[in-house]
């Protein structure tokens, strides 16, 4: 597997990407800016108007680099990839699955219990540097977020789960306020999740950092052979990345929403980085996009050590895994879908 | 029955490794691009080896597209030689050369992935293939092979093997080996889990038990 997990992101409108040797050569306005081998990259996300030539674009679709393409609003158009990775066995087991009651219950079991106790862990983790004052509110979130956990091992439907689920999700997101420090985060507040379009700015950066990790696991997804779009605990619906979706659960808290408050709290972003238009919409300024993007490189390359496979791996790394994990569940390799899990 | 599998010389090398690093390969097609991109590479680095030149008593061809309907069994040689031999009708006796890059002794997956090309050879050229060699690139030596009644047999046997994890798409379990260290595709079979001593619902029981 890979290692390298450089994502070329395109941010300048009319950047031109053409490939010079074994190179990637990015060109604004006639000038070049950058030359990056491709034996190093992983994917190209181009988040605003850009041009790839044929002969790159042949040569990242051969070498497995996934190329997508986001409006200017930061939705998703397009990914780019070659032919499909695994076999149509593996699919077709995907599918039977998923048409299966039982089977789909007991993944999305897993999914879910991935997703709630990472929310725990970073409540957790957040708890030991959060202000006095806000200690014993969290306290009481990973209290609630273990009841949960426990609720699930028991749920006997995939809507009893989703319920929980839901519940579960209320109880962490209410959590967030505490999680803004004073101080740092001042001119920041959360009063719940709102998207499509995100009217605050906390919204603005959870919306951004869950569409940039959907497209890391729809990539991993489909580098394993798995169908993206044919999901176990959200409902498929056409243009929807269902599984994809399903992946990026456990990853929520434990990537982007650290990401996002420890960005805040430590004022690398502040409320001036965002602009409102007049409708409502919240949305990152270049800049503050830009730096955005940045951390979150950096923050897939933070180590970390998956707990069921008992090795050092990297977050960056960590959706591939799982998305492996996944295809050997399906196959049958796996008595259950083992999430990925912060800590022990 | 529908017969339309073909066992590739290559998989003979990878199921002879490890039947379920053959099966990964072929049955789950998991890494083809890798491998592909590989096998070009390789290619390139082979385009100057020694070979005879003397034209008279022989003629090198590189790259030989092989294959036996018999066995159904196809894929590329990376040398011929064909000798100069009266006995035989086309005046030629090809004699196959496995190119093997690095220091390493002769393993029965060397010489089971030779004798498959010279049982394509013998069905393709209509004559008796006895003997062939691999060149060890490193050690910058020949090592002949005779292919003789075992060698056949294990080889026969192999791409029957092979033809039955084709037709049945089955994966045989990971048996976790010293060998799977070495094994590039380890990261994608996980020995360690799939080889069945990992339980994940100890693993999910662990993730939900936790202190309230």
């Amino acid at each position: 597997m890979t290692t390298a997990l450089n994502t070329l992101f395109i941010t300048v409108e009319g950047t031109r990407l053409n490939k010079e040797g074994e190179c990637v050569v990015v060109t604004i306005q006639d000038e070049k800016k950058a030359e990056v081998p491709l034996r190093h990259l992983r994917s190209v996300v181009c988040l605003s108007r850009a041009w790839l030539t044929p002969e790159l674009m042949e040569s990242c679709i051969e070498s497995g680099i996934h190329v997508s393409f986001f409006g200017v609003t930061g939705r998703f158009l397009a990914r780019v990839e070659g032919v499909p990775g695994g076999n149509v066995l593996l699919r077709r087991q995907q599918f039977r699955a998923a048409d299966d009651a039982a089977r789909t219950l007991e993944l999305a079991r897993a999914l879910v219990i991935g997703k709630v106790s990472n929310a725990r862990q970073f409540i957790l983790h957040a708890r030991r540097d959060a202000e006095a004052a806000h200690a014993s509110e969290l306290s009481e979130t990973a209290k609630r977020l273990a009841i949960h956990l426990r609720t699930l091992e028991s749920v006997s439907d995939l809507d009893a789960l989703r319920g929980v689920e839901g519940i579960a999700a209320r109880d962490y997101f209410e959590a967030f306020p505490a999680l803004l420090k004073k101080g740092g985060a001042e001119g920041f507040s959360f009063e719940g999740r709102n998207r499509r379009p995100p009217r605050d700015p906390m919204n603005a950066l959870l919306s951004f950092g869950y569409a940039l990790l959907l497209q890391d696991c729809a990539g991993a997804l489909s580098g394993v052979g798995l169908d993206p779009a044919v999901g176990f605990l959200h409902e498929e619906r056409p243009g929807r990345l269902s599984l994809a979706l399903d992946l990026m659960e456990e990853f929520r808290a434990p990537v982007v929403d650290r990401l996002v408050f420890s960005l805040v709290n430590r004022g690398q972003l502040k409320p001036e980085d965002f602009r409102t238009e007049f409708a409502g919409a919240v949305l990152l300024r270049d800049e503050a996009r830009k730096a955005f993007l940045v951390a979150y490189q950096t923050a897939k390359q933070a180590k970390v050590r998956h707990a069921f496979l008992e090795q050092e791996t990297t977050w960056g790394m960590a959706p591939h895994l799982q998305a492996l994990l996944l295809a050997r569940t399906v196959r049958g390799e796996l008595d259950a879908y083992p999430p990925f899990a912060m800590h022990g | 029955m529908e017969r339309d599998t073909w066992v590739t010389l290559s998989a003979l090398q990878h199921l002879l490794f490890c039947e379920r690093q053959a099966a990964l390969i072929h049955v789950e097609r998991i890494w083809l691009e890798d491998l592909l991109t590989a096998s070009g590479r390789l290619l390139h680095e082979r385009v100057d080896l020694p070979g005879h030149d003397s034209r008279r008593t022989s003629r090198v061809e590189r790259a030989v597209l092989l294959g036996s309907d018999r066995l159904r069994v196809t894929g590329r040689a990376d040398l011929v030689e064909y000798l100069r031999d009266a006995t035989t009708p086309s005046g030629w006796r090809p004699y196959p050369v496995e190119v093997k890059h690095g220091r390493r002794k002769l393993l029965d997956a060397d010489r089971v992935q030779l004798c498959a090309q010279a049982l394509c050879l013998e069905e393709m050229h209509g004559v008796e293939v006895p003997e062939g060699a691999i060149f060890s690139g490193a050690q910058h030596r020949r090592h002949e092979v005779r292919f003789d009644a075992p060698l056949r047999r294990l080889t026969e046997e192999s791409i029957e093997r092979m033809h039955t994890l084709l037709r049945t798409q089955s994966v045989p379990t990971a048996v976790r080996a010293p060998k799977c260290d070495g094994c590039s595709l380890e990261p994608r079979c996980l020995p360690q889990v799939t080889a069945g001593q990992k339980r994940v619902r100890d693993y999910l029981r662990q993730r939900v038990t936790v202190e309230t």
